[in-house]
């Protein structure tokens, strides 16, 4: 049996599968996640733009086979901005990671927030830089053992969704890749919203992660997703940091505002009514 | 029950086990062939005890497991 007897393989290029991921990586629970919420949906393949940057999810914009840029690091958001303005009709998705979102990103994830542009962001958090060896990044927990801390991490790490409450995105959420159901409702929801909205996939990284923090397969990550998650809908995400014995996940933010390609647009037709 | 058809592209199969380890009736099991990927991918052992939660298709990294529903089964 092939992949094109997949029910799913429409949505893939399948000349490219299997894909690199490493056995068990949570990459492929995310993709496989996002191409079952856009068959649920019966989402328009035209009308719909995937952005990702550099690391190992970035590999994603390649794997779909809809209309998917794969940009330099860290700018996904930025292009994503600018695919949106130019064309409002568009659905536009980022799917990138951590490292790329967050660290070199992480202005354009903040002002992206902040202006409330309708971009949908999936945040694959594995907390390493996972493609160039597994060093420590801004989401990897106290304590833990990368290549780059091999005496444990001693930096305090970003709570990704309390800074995207924070900068003022309208849609928060937070979801490890053994919660797949409600991580497709989560997504089917996000593309049928407006303004920004933020999912955060807590995912594994058995290779570059787990192997160096006492969980040497994928099997073992998952089993900590299982054991430590907390199901907490609308709870305040300035206490779901994730630690070793506690990752509270669920929606934290829904919230409905004025958007900025909608207002952007507007100005536009104002100012050009004065004028004339 | 035995409605289901549990089908698994062994070749993308990269033996993660995953799927063998989240089934609720305990469906699958590791076979004892080597597929491309130079693993043991599973088999389908309980096939009747399949109620098409299709959690193990939802669950595998790969793409590589899919339930198909037998609708003239009963």
């Amino acid at each position: 049996m092939s992949i094109a007897e997949h029910p799913l393989s429409k949505y893939l290029r399948t000349e490219l599968m299997p894909h690199i991921w490493c056995s068990g990586c949570g990459n492929g629970i995310i993709l496989n996640a996002f191409i079952r919420a856009l068959d649920d949906l019966q989402i328009d393949l035209n009308k719909i733009v995937v952005v990702s940057g550099i690391g190992c999810i970035g590999r994603i914009a390649g794997y779909l086979k809809l209309d998917s840029f794969h940009t330099t690091h860290g700018r996904p958001i930025a292009v994503a901005t600018g695919i949106k303005l130019a064309n409002p009709q568009l659905e536009v998705v980022v799917i990138s990671g951590d490292g790329d979102l967050f660290a070199i990103g992480g202005n354009h994830f903040i002002h992206a927030a902040r202006r409330n542009i309708s971009i949908k962001v999936i945040c694959a958090n594995n907390f390493n830089y996972g493609m160039t060896g597994g060093q420590s990044g801004p989401t990897t927990p106290p304590k833990a053992v990368t290549t780059t801390t091999p005496y444990g991490n001693i930096e305090y790490p970003f709570n990704l969704v309390h800074l995207a409450s924070a900068a003022g995105a309208t849609y928060v959420a937070r979801w490890t890749t053994f919660h797949v159901g409600r991580l497709i409702a989560s997504i089917k929801k996000m593309l049928l919203r407006r303004g920004f909205s933020f999912i955060e996939v807590v995912s594994q990284c058995p290779e570059m992660y787990g192997r160096y923090n006492k969980m040497r397969s994928a099997l073992e990550m998952m089993e900590w997703f299982k054991r430590a998650s907390v199901v907490a809908d609308f709870s305040d995400p300035a206490r779901a940091e994730i630690t070793s014995d506690r990752i509270v996940v669920g929606e934290f933010v829904d919230a409905e505002k004025p958007t900025y390609e909608e207002l952007l647009y507007a100005n536009i037709a104002q100012t050009t009514i004065k004028r004339t | 029950m035995g409605r289901a058809e549990v089908c698994i592209l062994k070749d993308l199969c990269k033996g993660c086990g995953l799927c063998i380890h989240y089934c609720p009736r305990n469906v699958l099991e590791w076979s004892d062939e080597i597929n491309v990927m130079g693993v043991h991918p599973p088999k389908v052992v309980n096939k009747k005890e399949c109620t098409l939660c299709n959690f193990c298709s939802l669950i595998c990294p790969d793409l590589a497991i899919f339930i198909k529903e037998k609708l003239d089964a009963r």
